[in-house]
C-alpha cells in the first residue's frame, strides 16, 4: 500500500481551514505584538487572505510561489516585520491547531512548511 | 456536444466541456481579474444574470451574494447557457420622481422617490443618486421592499458646505426628478434564519438602512431577539426616537437603545458611543448577525469588537458612510 493521503487531506481539507479562519484570525488581531500588521479596514478580504494563508500552512492547494510571498508581505516588511513576528505567527497557528485538537505529529508538519517561508515572507 | 454558451453584454462565448467559466473567459480575451483559480482569492466573482449558478461555485460565499446570484467563475463548470455580468449595479440608472420630502430632525432629511416600474431591492442596501449635472451619492434604503416595490425612502443628512446634501434639502423639490442607479450592497436582511439574534449599530443617518432591515425582519416573522442601538452626540442627532419606542411595545423581541456620546446625562439615554455600549450589553455574539451603518470609524472598531465577541466575519454586514473629501467629486 502507497500513502495517499495528504498532509491537507489528513487535517480535513478546505472545512479544516474554513474552521480554523475565524479563530486564527481572532488570535491575531487579539496579539498585540503582531495586530497592527492586520490593521484593514476590510475584515472580509483580510479573512479571505487568512484562508488563502492557512490552505498554503495545510498543505493545500495553492499557486504562491516564493516570489509571491515576497511581494505580498515586502509593505510589511518596511513596516519592521521581523523574526519576532514570524514566531508570533506560528506560535497563533500553533495554538489554532490545538484548540482545534488536531494531533500533535500533524501540527508539527504544518509549523514545518510555515518555516519554510520564513526566509520569503522576511524578504531575505 | 455538451458545450454551453456564455452570454456576456453583445458576447456570445462558448465554453468547452470541461472549461471552467474563468477559462473561457480567458481564452476569448475577456478583461477579468483573478489570481488563484481554485476559488480562495475570490478576485474572480462575478454575477449570473438569469438562473442560479452551480452551488459549487458559490463555496465560501456569503449567503446575501449568494442570493444575489454572485458566483466564482474559477470555480463554474456551466451545466446550462448563462448569461452573466461584469458591471456592477452602480452602471444602471433608471429616472425616479420625488413624491415627498420632510425633515426627520434638523438636520437629515426623508426623501421618498416613486419609480413606473417596480423596483428590485432590499431595505438596507445603497443607491446612487445622479444630480443632472452629474454629481452622484450614494445614499441607503430606509423602507420595506415587501410593503412598497415601487418607491424609495432615504434618510440624507446635511453637510455644512456639502456638495450633494445641501442641494437635496434645499433645492431638490417635490416633482423633480433624479436618476437612481440599481441597488447595491450587501447590507440586507436575508429571512433564511428567523430564529437569530440581530445586533443593529448606526450613527446618525446610519440609522435609515437599519429601520429598512428592521422593518423586513419583523415583516417576515422574526422570532430571534433584535437589539437596535442609534448613537449621536446630542439628542438633537437622534431622530424617530418615539417611533422606535413605540415599537418596542409592538414587538417584544424588539430592544432600542438611544446612545449619547457627549458627556451630558440624559434620562432614557445610554452614556457612550452606540458600539461600546452594545459590546458591554452581551457577552458573547457567537451566532449573532450584526449589521453596521454610518460613521467609518464606527463601523471599522465595532466591526472587529463584534468579530472578537464572537461573531463570525460572514454574519457582519456593514456600510460605511464615507464621505468624500472637497476634492472628489
Ligand atoms: C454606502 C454608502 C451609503 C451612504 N448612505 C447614506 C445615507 O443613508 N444617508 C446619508 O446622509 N449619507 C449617506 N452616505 C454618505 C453620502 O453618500 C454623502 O457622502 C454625504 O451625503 C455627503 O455628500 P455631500 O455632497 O453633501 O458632501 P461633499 O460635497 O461630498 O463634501 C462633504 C464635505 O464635508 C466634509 N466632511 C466630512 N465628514 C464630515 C462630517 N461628519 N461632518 C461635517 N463635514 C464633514 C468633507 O471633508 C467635505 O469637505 C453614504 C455613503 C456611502 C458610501
Ligand atoms: C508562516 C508564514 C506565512 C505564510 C505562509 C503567509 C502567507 C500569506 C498568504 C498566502 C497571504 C495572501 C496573499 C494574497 O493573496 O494577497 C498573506 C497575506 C498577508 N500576510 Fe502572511 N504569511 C506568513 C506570515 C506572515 C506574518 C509573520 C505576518 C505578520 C505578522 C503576515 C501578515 C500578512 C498580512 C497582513 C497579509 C495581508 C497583506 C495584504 O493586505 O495584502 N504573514 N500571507
Ligand atoms: S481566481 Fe481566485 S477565486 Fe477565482
Amino acid at each position: 500500500m502507497t500513502e495517499t493521503t495528504t498532509l491537507y487531506e489528513q487535517l480535513g481539507g478546505e472545512a479544516a481551514v474554513n474552521a480554523a479562519v475565524d479563530i486564527f484570525y481572532r488570535k491575531v488581531l487579539s496579539d498585540y505584538r503582531i495586530n497592527r500588521f492586520f490593521d484593514d479596514v476590510n475584515m472580509a478580504q483580510q479573512a479571505a487572505k487568512q484562508k488563502a494563508f492557512l490552505t498554503m500552512a495545510f498543505g493545500g492547494p495553492h499557486n504562491y510561489t516564493g516570489e509571491d510571498m515576497r511581494k505580498g508581505h515586502a509593505h510589511l516588511v518596511k513596516l519592521g516585520l521581523d523574526d519576532s513576528h514570524f514566531d508570533a505567527v506560528m506560535e497563533n497557528l500553533g495554538a489554532t491547531l490545538a484548540e482545534l485538537n488536531v494531533p500533535q505529529e500533524l501540527i508539527a508538519q504544518v509549523a514545518a512548511i510555515g518555516e519554510s517561508t520564513r526566509n520569503d515572507v522576511l524578504g531575505r | 456536444m455538451s458545450l454551453k454558451t456564455i452570454k456576456l453584454d453583445d458576447h456570445v462565448i462558448a465554453c468547452q466541456e470541461g472549461d471552467s467559466v474563468l477559462d473561457a473567459l480567458l481564452r476569448d480575451n475577456i478583461d477579468i481579474p483573478y489570481h488563484c483559480r481554485r476559488g480562495v482569492c475570490q478576485s474572480c466573482m462575478i454575477r449570473s444574470l438569469d438562473d442560479a449558478p452551480p452551488a459549487a461555485s458559490q463555496n465560501g460565499l456569503t449567503d446575501v451574494l449568494q442570493h444575489q446570484n454572485y458566483f466564482l467563475a474559477c470555480l463554474c463548470y456551466p451545466e446550462q447557457d448563462m448569461t452573466i455580468s461584469l458591471n456592477s449595479p452602480k452602471d444602471f440608472f433608471t429616472e425616479m420622481t420625488v413624491i415627498d420630502k420632510k425633515l426627520l430632525n434638523l438636520d437629515i432629511l426623508s426623501l421618498t422617490l416613486k419609480c413606473n416600474t417596480p423596483l428590485n431591492y432590499y431595505a438596507g442596501q445603497f443607491v446612487n443618486l445622479k444630480r443632472h449635472d452629474g454629481l452622484q451619492r450614494s445614499y441607503s434604503i430606509a423602507n420595506n421592499h415587501l410593503l412598497n416595490t415601487d418607491s424609495l425612502t432615504l434618510h440624507i443628512r446635511k453637510l455644512k458646505g456639502g456638495l450633494f446634501s445641501e442641494w437635496a434639502h434645499q433645492e431638490l423639490a417635490v416633482g423633480d426628478t433624479i436618476d437612481i442607479s440599481d441597488s447595491q450592497g450587501l447590507c440586507y436582511y436575508l429571512p433564511n434564519q428567523l430564529d437569530q439574534n440581530l445586533m443593529l449599530i448606526g450613527t446618525g443617518s446610519g440609522l435609515a438602512p437599519l429601520l429598512g432591515i428592521i422593518s423586513e425582519a419583523l415583516h417576515q416573522g422574526h422570532s430571534g431577539d433584535i437589539h437596535l442601538f442609534h448613537g449621536s452626540r446630542e439628542v438633537e442627532g437622534l431622530y424617530l426616537i418615539e417611533e422606535m419606542q413605540q415599537l418596542t411595545q409592538q414587538y417584544q423581541n424588539f430592544y432600542y437603545t438611544p446612545c449619547l456620546s457627549s458627556d451630558t446625562l440624559s434620562n432614557g439615554f445610554a452614556k457612550g458611543r452606540s458600539h461600546d455600549v452594545a459590546m458591554s450589553s452581551i457577552s458573547s455574539l457567537k451566532d449573532w448577525r450584526i449589521y453596521l451603518c454610518g460613521h467609518p470609524d464606527m463601523v471599522h472598531q465595532a466591526k472587529r469588537q463584534a468579530f472578537l465577541k464572537g461573531a463570525a466575519i460572514q454574519n457582519i454586514y456593514a456600510d460605511a458612510f464615507h464621505v468624500g473629501t472637497a476634492l472628489a467629486k
